[in-house]
């Protein structure tokens, strides 16, 4: 997993919320076996118009933005289905994290896992953000893991909270899959210290 | 202080709960379908890691496949459905194959073969994993990394959930279901309502539904935001699991009714939060937005935005009603249907069915629309044919299709088309979620059947008979 830690970048207004994964990558786009190709899909139905060109009304192809690597989103983003699919889609287009007021747990937990930063910030930080992102969408974010901190763009920082374990997994780079490895002997005594499960 | 349900079962699954690291929890069963875990099983390979309990994991075929006889599959669905058969046979897991004679919904096989027991967790790569806590089981869905994670090692880092419990008090009237129950609480506590919590249902009502109602109200749990949601097992959970394929036998099965039995909540456990429901006073729910909060009582209206608190919720309800093609204020009454669809891990089990053939019988479909059943698994169709829910369903001018997800989320050839009202008794009206640009308005069974032939939302209740 890539390592996570200073994320400078501009930034992309997405006013609203219960952005859902279907919104994130519909389901048409699941077919694949590989999690390759699935920035092309992200946000598809909006993205795209019936006849498959750019909606230019969609921020995303909003040429100002270009190069954004921020999503500023509202409250509930990623619920519903547990696909992860939407964040291969979000990270191979070129976000590296998104802001928001509250997530999906799904959602939350599967950008975790693939080095993507989820950060929870207050309502009124995100409203007051989208308003200065739309007034100049040259406005630079600074997202720094590492202190904790956004630095809003009149200067002042504001603090997001993350699990400890999960900030250091982020730094350096480590997937949890070797965490749960190097625990084999617990798990070993667990599987051995009770009866086997009815269903085995 | 004394135990909740969820409390009990976390308990006796953690592995090692160390300071400064996650929780990490064992998995008694794994689901698995042909959508989310490729992936996974390439995750494994490209670290040279086998899979550690084929014996707990369990693969169905479902998402993506063909619910009618088509000559020639598309190339993707057939391309998944291949890589879980060799996965499946390289790790010796049980496949439940489109071709043998167990198949269907994950949500629906499992519990049909008696997987599904009090008190264990049980993890998917699919959200609606909820639905099996009707058991008393803590169940959730994953992830297509978690998958890899349960598939390695099974075992989850998690953090603990807090508990949220929902009572619900009173007896239904006549054409009230467990699916507007289950509307009712999301339209009240909201489509986040429940992040970070598991809830458990509670009171009367809940302990007089049947395993078909209470797997519809857990199934939903996540689109209330709590990524589970369970129910305390009792007679009724075991009479329902007694002599399925996986269930236990003789003593043991004796000495898992009585561990099953001390699951429930302790008199004097609490809970983080509580919400209080009066099924006396529920009506026939039908959503009008795009999230499953977004719902009212049949005999209601859209809600106007005068009426809602503040800006964000107001811009967030004209987006949903220009998408919808709704407006403020309109009765929910008389809305017009083009497409009606019984299926889903919500509402695809016999009981279903039953109750909207009941409906159906002797009616017709309305000419202008399009309806089709689409039983939750082969079980539930055989059993329907067996009681010639079929024909009821076929002489009205419903499609009575095989099993599978079908056009509760459109990833197989059943998409609803674009600006096209489909009256549908799934979970999301997620924009698209039924095909690009279609419009779902969700709802039970019976309200599903009585949209089908009257060609628009009605009140069932006028109807009952
Ligand atoms: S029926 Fe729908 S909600 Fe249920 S598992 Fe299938 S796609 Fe998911």
């Amino acid at each position: 997993m890539e390592k996570v830690d200073l994320i400078r970048a501009r930034a992309i207004p997405l006013r609203a919320d219960n952005v859902d994964t279907d919104q994130i990558i519909p389901a048409r786009y699941l077919t694949a076996i590989t999690t390759d190709g699935m920035g092309e899909g992200l946000f598809a139905s909006w993205r795209y118009l019936d006849t498959g060109e750019p909606n230019p009304g969609f921020v995303l192809n909003n040429p100002e933005y270009k190069g954004a690597e921020i999503l500023v989103a509202g409250a509930n983003f990623g619920s519903g289905s547990s696909r992860e699919h939407a964040v291969w889609a979000l990270a191979q287009y070129g976000f590296k994290c998104v802001l928001a007021p509250s997530f999906g747990d799904i959602f939350y937990n599967n950008s975790l896992k693939n080095g993507f930063l989820p950060v929870v910030l207050p309502k009124e930080a995100i409203d007051a953000l989208w308003d200065v992102l739309e007034g100049d969408p040259e406005t630079q974010l600074w997202v720094d893991l590492r202190t904790q901190n956004v630095r809003m763009p009149d200067q002042q920082s504001l603090r997001f909270e993350i699990d400890p374990f999960r900030r250091d997994c982020l730094l350096q780079g480590l997937d949890d899959l070797g965490f749960l490895l190097a625990k084999e002997d617990q798990i070993a005594a667990f599987e051995a210290g009770r009866a086997q499960p009815a269903a085995a | 202080m004394g135990k909740t349900l969820f409390d009990k079962v976390w308990d006796r699954h953690v592995v090692s709960s160390e300071a400064g690291e996650p929780t990490v929890i064992y998995v008694d069963a794994h689901l698995i379908h042909e959508v989310t875990s490729p992936q996974a099983f390439a995750e494994l390979r490209s670290r040279g890691l086998r899979v550690r309990r084929p014996e707990q994991t369990f693969a169905t075929m479902d998402h993506a496949i063909p619910t009618r006889e088509i000559p020639l599959w598309p190339d993707d669905a057939q391309a998944q459905v291949g890589a879980l058969r060799e996965n499946c046979d390289q790790s010796g897991i049980t496949l439940w194959d489109i071709k043998g004679d167990v198949q269907g919904i994950v949500h629906v096989v499992a519990p049909e073969m008696g997987v599904t027991q009090p008190g264990m967790t049980i993890v998917c790569g699919d959200s609606h994993t909820s639905t099996h806590g009707a058991f008393g089981a803590l169940a959730f869905g994953i992830g297509t990394s978690e998958v890899a994670h349960v598939l390695a090692s099974q075992c989850l880092m998690q953090e603990k959930p807090k508990t949220f419990a929902i009572n619900v008090e009173g007896r239904l009237a006549p054409g009230v279901t467990a699916k507007d129950i289950i509307l009712a609480i999301i339209a009240k506590n909201g489509a986040s309502g429940g992040v970070g919590h598991v809830f458990e249902y509670r009171g009367s009502t809940i302990r007089g539904l049947g395993m078909a109602n209470r797997m519809t109200i857990c199934n939903m749990s996540i689109e209330g935001g709590a990524r589970a949601g369970m129910i305390a097992p009792d007679i009724t959970t075991y009479e329902y699991m007694y002599g399925r394929p996986y269930a236990p036998t003789g003593k043991a099965w004796n000495d898992a009714v009585i561990e099953w039995s001390a699951l429930a909540t302790d008199d004097d456990a609490v809970f983080d939060r509580s919400l209080d429901i009066d099924a006396g006073a529920l009506e026939p729910m039908v959503t009008y937005g795009t999230n499953p909060g977004m719902g009212v009582p049949v005999t209601g209206a859209v809600p106007q935005g005068k009426d809602l608190a503040d800006d964000q919720q107001r811009r967030d309800l004209e987006a949903a009603l220009d998408y919808m093609g709704l407006v403020q204020g309109q009765p929910m009454q008389g809305q017009h249907v083009d497409i009606v669809f019984i299926g889903s891990c919500t509402n695809s089990r016999i009981e279903d069915l039953r109750e909207a053939a009941a409906i159906v019988k002797g009616r017709r479909v309305a000419d202008h629309v399009e309806a089709l059943v689409v039983p939750g698994s082969k079980a539930v169709k055989a059993a329907a044919e067996e009681e010639g829910l079929d024909r009821v369903f076929a002489e009205a001018g419903f499609q009575w299709r095989g099993a599978g997800c079908s056009m509760c989320l459109a990833m197989n050839d059943d998409k609803a088309g674009a600006g096209k009202y489909v009256a549908s008794t799934s979970n999301r009206n997620f924009r698209g979620r039924q095909g690009s640009g279609s419009r779902s308005l969700l709802m039970s069974p019976i309200m599903a059947a009585a949209a089908a032939v009257e060609g628009q939302v009605v009140d069932v209740r006028g109807m009952l008979r």
